[in-house]
This record gives structure tokens, C-alpha cells and sequence, in this order.
């Protein structure tokens, strides 16, 4: 019986450059980062608060994964913003938004009252999206 | 205080957490911090901790102890760790770090250090295999 994730992975066009987002912006710590040969990386981030969801920043490159003309095709899908990866969870929406805003992060939507709740949406460096809610008090 | 819009006030209590994560290794104090916020002592605490939940001195050892953490993965000595981020002595700093990460500094380096070699031996232990054979890194 399934009881629980462990590993989500999010498309990036560069490692470094997510890197350095999900760390040094977002906050996240890094599970693993590990050479799998030239080229080839394996670099998982954890949030704050659940260090055993390892999420995945995943080269898009040319190889069985992706073929050349596919791997075109899926980076300017993520340029363009096309895949939202997730919903992240914050104690307090306003100061988050506040402080992601005073380090670079790009938001598309200010936090807002929704009928579901509070929420902002923002980009990554890559240009995928996520939702961010606040917790419920 | 009330008057001010909200946006405002987390605008300046965001300015003092940056404050914090900036300046965390130096010999800062909760005067400093709600100066920087421009509030008085006794509203800054309070607003700052309804936002974080801590404190502004809790959340500022929480970051001296992340980065005491950094630096001890980094190969860092005991000492260094110590004083480089702002902590001044080191019976207290290992007191403290046990109790916030459950073992002292030294035993956190080790295993940390363990983990480092391991995953530059046998990266492929600690990758799913699913990705190894799907992005063809078992060739």
C-alpha cells in the first residue's frame, strides 16, 4: 500500500542557476547533489519543513530521456510557463511574499483572496509556476 | 502602529529578518534588529513572532546554528564553525547545537563528511533507479 511521496521532480533549464534559486531565494536545502558522470547530475532540494520529500531540478538534455527535438520542444514549453509543479505552503503569505519579492522572486499574482483561501503564484528561474498558500491558522 | 497599512509593517519586519540572515555573524542585538525595523523593541518582537513564530534572537541562533551546519560540511573545525558565525564560546556554541540538532557539532561533521565521500564513491546509492535507467545513466 502506498503511504507516502518521496521524490517529485521539476523540469529546469540549469541546474546551477535553480541551484541557487531553490536555495539561496526560496530557502530549500539541498539533499543530494551528485555527479553521475560529464554532464549528468542529480541534484535534490528539500523544503524547510519535509526534509524527506526530495525534490528533483531535472536537466532537460538530449539523450534517452529526450530526444533531440523533444528536449527543444520541453525547454521552451518550461520558458513559456507552461507547467505548474506544485503548491508550496507558508506560515504568513504577506511577509513570504515580501521577502521572496525583496530577493528576486518573480510573481505573477500578489497574495489574494480566493474562495478557497489565500494565494500568490510565482516563477521559478526556469519560468515554471507554483502556487503558495498559507497555512491554516 | 495600527495605523500604518499592514503591507507596510511586514514590509519592515521582512527588512529586519533580512537584517538577521545578513548580518547574523556579527555582534548584532535586538536593539539593532528593531532599529532596522524602525519599530520599538517590545512591538517588534511581537509582530515578529506572530510572522515567524520565533523570536527575533530564537530565529537569529537558528540561523547562526544553519550556518554553523554549512560550515561544518564544508570541513570546517569545531572552533571555526564557532566563531565565524557569531557565537563566542565554544562550550556554549556545542551545548546549544546539540540541543537544536541532537548531536555536537563534531559528530554532525562526521556523518556529514561520510555522506560527502559516499556520494562521490556510490553516487548511483542515492539516485532512484528508475531515473538511473530512464536517463541512461547505467551506461
Amino acid at each position: 500500500m502506498i503511504t507516502k511521496l518521496n521524490h517529485v521532480s521539476i523540469f529546469v533549464l540549469d541546474q546551477d542557476s535553480a541551484h541557487d534559486f531553490y536555495v539561496n531565494k526560496l530557502g530549500f536545502a539541498v539533499h543530494t547533489d551528485a555527479s553521475m558522470g560529464p554532464g549528468k547530475r542529480w541534484l535534490t532540494v528539500t523544503p524547510p519543513e519535509q526534509p524527506d520529500i526530495e525534490i528533483s531540478l531535472m536537466a532537460i538534455d538530449e539523450g534517452m530521456m529526450f530526444k533531440k527535438e523533444a528536449a527543444e520542444q520541453m525547454r521552451e514549453l518550461v520558458k513559456k510557463g507552461t507547467f505548474g509543479f506544485g503548491v508550496f505552503e507558508c506560515n504568513d503569505l504577506n511577509a513570504t511574499y515580501e521577502e521572496l519579492s525583496a530577493k528576486g522572486v518573480e510573481f505573477t499574482k500578489p497574495p489574494t483572496k480566493e474562495f478557497y483561501g489565500y494565494e500568490a503564484l510565482f516563477k521559478d528561474d526556469s519560468g515554471n509556476w507554483f502556487s503558495l498558500g498559507q497555512k491554516e491558522q | 502602529m495600527d495605523t500604518y497599512p499592514r503591507q507596510y509593517l511586514y514590509r519592515r519586519v521582512v527588512r529586519a529578518k533580512l537584517f538577521i540572515d545578513a548580518q547574523f555573524s556579527s555582534a548584532i542585538d535586538l536593539d539593532n534588529i528593531a532599529d532596522e525595523a524602525c519599530f520599538s523593541k517590545f512591538h517588534f518582537v511581537r509582530l515578529f513572532r506572530s510572522i515567524y513564530g520565533r523570536t527575533p534572537h530564537q530565529y537569529l541562533t537558528d540561523v547562526r546554528v544553519r550556518h554553523a551546519k554549512d560550515l561544518l560540511k564544508d570541513g570546517a573545525t569545531v572552533a571555526r564553525a564557532c566563531y565565524s558565525v557569531g557565537f563566542d564560546s565554544i562550550s556554549s556554541f556545542t551545548g546549544l547545537f546539540k540541543r537544536r540538532v541532537g548531536v555536537t557539532p563534531a559528530a554532525f561533521q562526521q556523518t556529514q563528511l561520510q555522506k560527502q565521500a559516499e556520494v562521490v564513491e556510490r553516487p548511483s546509492k542515492f539516485v532512484p533507479n528508475c531515473f538511473i535507467e530512464k536517463r541512461g545513466w547505467n551506461e
